[in-house]
């Protein structure tokens, strides 16, 4: 929360995080562009790398997947902060459920 | 005029002389030290060894190559960069703890022979603990504890491979070991395993290093890892189990970097991905490939540090390391969040930027010697990278939802330390020759900036970058939650305490039903003999003359029986 007093500077404003986010799209759409009309030189080309836009889309759907999988394992792995600390009490053996209401601020 | 001292020898004595001074003098000295120990490395003759007797065998102490002399001016860089973001520090024992520990790396990687390279190997881990333990909390002494007893356990590992090496081969020298000296190599490697972190060993590394002091963290994460690379590279180059050992110690810590709320325990994390980038090259074993992990060692060392310094300036300012706590730091500490994106840039290998040099060496290697599946694991986790050190660490600390948390600037040590490391990642990122000449490995024929290599890694980490604003704005991206997620350790700091204190409960138990078993046994009998001889039982009572006389002709009738026959 900002203190009401403070005045709203750069990245308090929806609209300045709107442009850089369309800066963002924009280049990144070109350097996909760039793969259809640049030919890449690579030394030893991985079979699948000479795909326009490879290291684009591997980039994404990399870490599209990192997050989800390691969403997935919150549920499996995620215990209390102070589960090494509480003493010795067994709760926190089961995968314990993500409670809803325990979301971001 | 070359001297030729020992080069860990100056951090040693100023670690001694700390004790003695205070105030300005100590600043002096503590700024001095390093200095002059990089002077005198500097004038170090090539090629130099110095010998000592020791019971029958030669020793070592100080041997000087290209491998040595690199992690030498690193660790001096490294030691002089800590020894500057922590001259606030009043607590004397971490300025000795920080010199001699920087010291002991030092000395373990001139180590000419494993002997000499066993003893620093221990006093690696003793001076670094207190470094742990000075933070004070319960969770720290107990994490500096656990930490000690891995690290001292490592030490134990690589005196008893080499005792067994000493056997096979007579000669105490540590060059070149491979696999197949059988248990003495497989010891050896666990030794070095344990300290790199190697999968299934990491743990000490993510739960020591987010308990440190903020200054000792800085320390920390510079050296100990760093020294097991450099004794890979140069006892298991070429060893391709490496390979795929490395391409999982830089896979898995990205799950756990990405779900983790400790800002330092996500380093760590991606402390192990980034030392899985040089195990690979390690294992590889070709020039290309040695060069490219230890270059990338070498700027990991000032990356990383530099990232664990903003992290430690935002600890020392807010108190708070959390994630789920920071937030909207930028508008107080606006040149740490730009030091921090710095960092953040150089691990990604954004191009201009430190790991952009070194990284892509261990890429190539890999397709240069046809590890296509494994190239394609470590592209993800590259761009894993990008996601939760790159964006992940400056993102949560410095923007995401203003924490209301205001602060006042780091002090201006802090800030120069940060300073320097980031104008090294930059440097290097722009001047790589420099480093590359620097490579154990002779020439490197290597050229990170052409076309092909900048327009793909900018694709990769745009795209790593997209799915991250993709995934944040539909709501998929997980939020940081106060938590602590299960990991190896769990066997021993939940699952052995508890079989072990399950077995002292069942041994309780059946040792509680024994005594009371003997125990009523004996009582029994005790209360059976009051019975029988007390005053009215059967053999402590009177008995009349008639029964007497009775009992008396039964027994002379028996007799006469037996007697007859």
């Amino acid at each position: 929360m900002k203190p009401e007093n403070e005045p709203e500077d750069f990245f308090d404003k929806p609209q300045n995080v709107k442009l850089i986010l369309r800066v963002f799209y924009v280049l990144s759409a070109l350097l996909v562009i760039m793969d259809f009309i640049f030919e890449r030189h690579p030394h030893d080309p991985h079979p699948w790398e000479m795909v326009p836009g490879f290291y684009a889309l591997y980039g994404f759907v990399a870490c599209v997947t990192l997050v989800l999988i390691a969403t997935q394992m919150r549920k499996l792995l995620m215990r209390d902060e102070n589960y090494y600390d509480a003493d010795k009490t067994d709760d926190g053996e089961f995968p314990r459920e993500i409670k809803g209401d325990q979301h971001a601020h | 005029m070359p001297t030729n001292l020992p080069p860990f020898l100056i951090f040693y004595i100023a670690a001694l002389l700390v004790l003695l001074v205070k105030g300005k003098l100590r600043t002096v000295l503590l700024i001095a030290a390093p200095i002059l120990s990089f002077a005198s490395l500097f004038l170090l003759d090539h090629g130099y060894t110095s010998q000592l007797e020791f019971f029958g065998y030669s020793l070592t102490p100080v041997r000087v190559d290209e491998l040595s002399m690199l992690f030498g001016y690193l660790f001096h860089i490294a030691g002089f960069i800590a020894i500057v973001f922590s001259l606030h520090v009043k607590d004397t024992g971490q300025h000795v703890a920080g010199l001699s520990y920087a010291g002991s790396a030092i000395g373990a990687v001139f180590a000419g022979d494993l002997i000499t390279l066993f003893v620093f190997w221990e006093l690696l881990a003793i001076t670094s603990v207190y470094l742990i333990w000075a933070r004070g909390t319960e969770r720290a002494i107990a994490a500096g504890l656990r930490y000690l007893i891995i690290q001292v356990g490592s030490g134990v590992l690589l005196l008893a491979g080499t005792v067994l090496h000493v056997q096979q081969t007579g000669s105490i020298e540590f060059n070149f070991i491979g696999m197949e000296g059988g248990l003495s190599s497989w010891l050896i490697l666990l030794a070095f395993g344990i300290k790199s972190a190697f999968p299934f060993f990491h743990n000490w590394l993510t739960d020591a290093y987010p308990e440190a002091t903020p200054t000792g963290t800085v320390f920390l994460s510079a050296m100990t890892t760093k020294v097991a690379v450099c004794m890979l590279a140069r006892g298991f180059p070429g060893t391709e189990m490496l390979i795929y050992v490395g391409c999982a110690m830089a896979v898995f810590p990205i799950f756990f970097a990405v779900i983790e709320n400790d800002l330092r325990r996500v380093l760590a994390y991606s402390m192990i991905n980034q030392i899985g980038f040089m195990v690979v090259g390690v294992g590889i074993g070709t020039d290309l490939a040695v060069n490219g992990a230890v270059a990338h060692a070498f700027n990991d060392v000032i990356f990383k540090g530099l990232l664990m310094m903003t992290m430690g300036a935002v600890l020392h300012q807010t108190g708070k390391i959390n994630g789920s706590e920071l937030g909207g730091l930028y508008k107080s500490m606006p040149y740490t969040t730009i030091l921090c994106i710095v960092g953040a840039a150089s691990i990604s290998a954004f191009p201009l930027f430190s790991g952009f040099v070194s990284k892509a060496m261990v890429m190539s290697a890999l397709l240069h010697e046809g590890y296509n599946v494994v190239w394609l694991f470590m592209l993800f986790s590259a761009a894993g990278v990008f996601h939760h050190a790159g964006i992940k660490i400056p993102f949560f600390a410095f923007f995401a939802h203003d924490s209301g948390i205001r602060v006042s600037k780091p002090p201006i040590n802090m800030l120069i330390a940060m300073s320097i490391a980031a104008a090294l990642c930059i440097g290097i990122g722009c001047f790589p020759s420099v480093l590359y000449g620097l490579l154990p490995r002779g020439d490197v024929d290597y050229h990170p900036y052409d076309y092909t290599h900048i327009v793909t890694q900018l694709q990769l980490l745009f795209f790593s970058a997209g799915a991250f604003v993709w995934l944040n704005l539909n709501g998929l991206y997980p939020p940081e939650l106060r938590s602590t997620n299960l990991d190896v350790e769990w066997i021993y700091r939940k699952a052995i305490p508890w079989l072990v204190g399950g077995a002292g409960t069942a041994f309780a138990f059946v040792d509680n039903g024994v005594r009371r078993g003997c125990l009523a046994m004996l009582f029994g009998i005790g209360d059976r003999l009051k019975k029988a001889f007390g005053e009215k039982g059967v053999m402590g009572g009177t008995w009349s003359t008639s029964v007497m006389a009775f009992w008396t002709a039964i027994l002379l009738g028996v007799f006469l029986m037996l007697y007859y026959f």
